[in-house]
């Protein structure tokens, strides 16, 4: 369902992502693991059409997302690591937003804006304003939101990030029963190791750009020889803590949070 | 199409959602009335140049137009930073369809505002010298709100922080402003001033609003319209260029 060869991204002189490559077949739950700066985020954004790749070729669902952009984009879903909503709206109105871009035809739209509004468990919240939802709830929506146009793939760029374990649970559970009842093949990236070592069926750490291992958690574990995947992890991408500048989102956050709302 | 009308109604939304901003881009240009329209009224009378606040007028609904219009096109930076923007961007939608549903969203509101601020000026005492003509003012004061929308996206684009916003307030909204004919005559400035103003297209947005309210209908109007509409799809040509080239 994703095929990618030899991918890269150089920003002049620096290699965000090094001729990595990888297949992740139909239907199966991949996890994308790496630290801070690894490379994750900048190969999610060229596998979903939001950045171009310096070389290697992808294909998502048979199709280049540089050639055939528009066929790529109705075939997968996304939930990003930052939230996507726009607070002024109601979930519903978030939804119903959705649904036009992605030219749903609008007789089903209600129908299946309800049943994943059920489905996660807002239903009842549909006309309040995204503003006055949890984090939790605003991750929630998000999914939903992102299967509304039925998408063969999904991308979730951390979506536990900053979550109580309960909802985490509950977020998983979406996705495990995307996967296994809806067939959707799912692509994630997470930093929880036993999350992924719990959900993933097969599983690619990247580090300084490459890709250093694959394979399902148990033989990530056993080629590391751990007990955990947390301890592969650290075996395979080191001690050594990433530092990551700030970025200018960060610095708007402040500003945000200085400012009020917006 | 369908694109373009959601995000079109997305700023209407927001922006009857948020009143308080309704409230706070009154303040200003209620001030200009207030205290230019009736402080210089008995001067500009003295001086043989007839009722000022009729002169003013036209030049205080701009300035209630293009002040926050030029701001709702530079939200494109906070749509941009906390993500709504991403939404958009993967979405199955050309760029040009999602810049032009949000310009012409910001338009809208923009020309509401203007609207309330001519009503309000009605109330302290202006009369449109024909009232028949308030669409085609209508249609001056959605070409001026275009106009600002469209500066504002071009800037939001490449900007990436609210860093350099008080910058373009003071360096570029502000002179664009107060070196137009908004708020005195142009005929016996100094020359350098008068070919500024002359090279404003703002001018030409005033101008011809301030035809069609103050004045009974004139040729002029027609040129005035064409000038800044030309300036406008430029400058729309522009900020949607920018905007297609945001990466995220």
């Amino acid at each position: 369902m994703i095929e990618v060869q030899n991918l890269t991204k150089r920003y002049g002189e620096f290699t965000a992502v090094d001729r990595i490559t990888f297949s992740v077949p139909k239907g199966i739950i991949f996890g994308f693991l790496g630290p801070n700066g690894a490379g994750k985020t900048t190969t999610i954004k060229m596998l979903t059409t939001m950045l171009k790749p310096t070389d290697g070729s992808i294909r998502i669902d048979g199709f280049d997302p540089v050639r055939d952009q528009g066929a790529v984009r109705r075939a997968f879903g996304i939930v990003f690591q930052d939230p996507s909503l726009d607070d002024t709206l109601t979930a519903f109105e978030n939804m119903e937003l959705h649904a036009v871009l992605y030219r749903v035809d609008h007789r089903a739209r209600r129908e299946r804006i309800e049943k994943l509004l059920r489905f996660i468990g807002l239903w009842d919240r549909r006309t309040d304003f995204v503003k006055r939802f949890s984090g939790g709830m605003k991750r929630r929506l998000e999914i939903a939101r992102a299967l509304l146009h039925q998408p063969k793939i999904m991308f979730l760029d951390e979506p536990t990030l900053g979550l109580d374990p309960q909802t985490r649970n509950h977020i998983w559970s979406y996705i495990e029963h995307l996967s296994r009842e809806g067939g959707v093949t799912v692509f994630f990236t997470t930093h929880y190791m036993e999350e992924a070592d719990r959900v993933a069926d097969e599983i690619a750490v990247i580090d300084h750009g490459t890709i250093v291992a694959q394979g399902s958690p148990a033989s990530l574990k056993e080629r590391a020889q751990t007990a955990s995947l947390e301890d592969a992890f650290i075996s395979l991408t080191g001690h050594a803590i990433r530092d990551e500048e700030a970025s200018s989102t960060d610095h708007m956050r402040q500003v945000r949070k200085i400012m009020g709302s917006r | 199409m369908s694109a373009i009308y959601i995000l079109w109604l997305r700023q209407l939304k927001r922006y009857f959602r948020v009143r308080i901003r309704i409230l706070s881009a009154l303040g200003q240009p209620l001030l200009f009335l207030i205290s230019l329209g009736f402080g210089f009224a008995p001067l500009y009378k003295r001086a043989g140049a007839g009722d000022y606040l009729q002169y003013l007028v036209p030049g205080v609904v701009t300035m209630g137009i293009l002040f926050p219009a030029v701001f709702s096109g530079i939200e494109i930076i906070w749509d941009r930073q906390f993500g709504f923007l991403k939404e958009t961007f993967v979405a199955p939608v050309a760029r040009f369809q999602i810049i032009l549903g949000r310009t012409l969203g910001g338009a809208t509101t923009s020309s509401i505002q203007g609207l309330i601020v001519l009503v309000i000026c009605s109330v302290a005492g202006f009369r449109m010298a024909n009232p028949l003509l308030l669409p085609v003012a209508v249609g001056f004061m959605f070409l001026i709100a275009l106009f600002g929308n469209s500066i504002g996206a071009a800037i939001g684009s490449v900007l990436d922080d609210v860093q350099g916003f008080q910058l373009i307030m003071n360096f570029l909204v502000m002179p664009l402003f107060f070196f137009s004919n908004a708020l005195y005559p142009v005929d016996e400035l100094p020359a350098p001033l008068k070919v500024a103003i002359h090279l404003n297209p703002l001018s030409y947005g005033i101008d011809g609003l301030r035809g069609v309210l103050s004045h009974p209908f004139l040729l002029g109007q027609a040129i005035d319209f064409v000038i800044l509409a030309a300036v406008t799809t430029v400058l729309l040509g522009v900020g949607t260029y920018l905007f297609s080239r945001i990466q995220l």
